[in-house]
């Protein structure tokens, strides 16, 4: 069995949103995933590390997101990657109406409250654990058939 | 994220080059709505022939960009979209409120 992971912080300033899914998309490369899944794979972490930056943390530059990746290697099996997004802000007050399509707390923005909505059906797995006032964890699963 | 506009008649012709998410969003949403207003065109078409990716903040835009030609009567359209990236505007349901066209012609054709 075959095991690699990478954990980065950076700055929760909306640059990093593409910094986020190309050092994912890098550190998979190692996989030789297909066009698409590594598109998926880019989608996910993008919705999530915005709403980190977005909801999580309101846009403050003082603060870190963090993002690790891992991913198993088993002789019979695909690959199974586990992505975790944290962040260390006000937390979701109802994660299951956060998780609902079309809700947002963003009020006057151009939010769509699609982020969960496309998680959901790009990867195999989604899971939120959150505190309110402590942070949030999003973990995403993904099995490369 | 490359911007590149052109007024042409009541439209104003929007080429996006790159990727779309939250931070592009906020670029094109403002150099957007300045040009719409400026130039008072009626209706918005973007160009989606060099985009390489959108999340679901460009839905977000794109439906804001909606709002804003609604109440003069509008439309937004959109033109050549790659399949990557014609996925999530599938997903959102956002063409029951605009229409992906072949390509401008056709679009403009449709207006």
């Amino acid at each position: 069995m075959y095991q690699n992971k990478m954990n980065i912080q950076f700055t929760s300033h909306s640059e990093n949103e593409a910094f986020a899914r190309a050092t994912v998309s890098a550190f998979l490369a190692q996989l030789d995933p297909t066009i698409d899944q590594l598109y998926d794979i880019k989608m996910a972490v993008s919705e999530a590390v915005t709403n980190a930056i977005i909801h999580g943390y309101e846009s403050d530059p003082t603060k870190q997101v963090h993002l690790m990746c891992e991913y198993k290697l088993e002789e019979t099996q695909p690959p199974n990657i586990i992505i975790e997004i944290t962040d260390f802000g006000q937390g979701i007050v109802n994660i299951d109406e956060a998780r609902t399509a079309l809700f947002t707390t963003a009020g006057d923005a151009d939010r769509a409250g699609l982020g969960f909505t496309v998680m959901e059906s790009v990867v195999d797995n989604v899971e939120v654990f959150s505190e309110l006032g402590k942070g949030t964890t999003v973990t995403l699963q993904k099995q490369l058939f | 994220m490359k911007i590149k506009t052109e007024v042409q008649n009541n439209i104003l012709v929007v080429r996006l080059d790159g990727e779309i998410d939250h931070h592009s969003s906020t670029l094109i949403k403002e150099t957007v709505d300045q040009l719409y207003q400026k130039h008072r065109v009626r209706h918005i078409l973007f160009d989606f022939k060099d985009v390489t990716f959108m999340d679901s903040s460009g839905i977000g835009m794109l439906m804001g960009r909606y709002r804003s030609t609604i109440i003069g009567g509008g439309k937004v359209m959109l033109v050549e979209v790659k399949p990557e990236v014609d996925k999530i505007l599938q997903l959102s349901g956002i063409y029951k409120l605009m229409k992906l066209y072949k390509d401008e012609t056709v679009a403009v054709a449709n207006l």
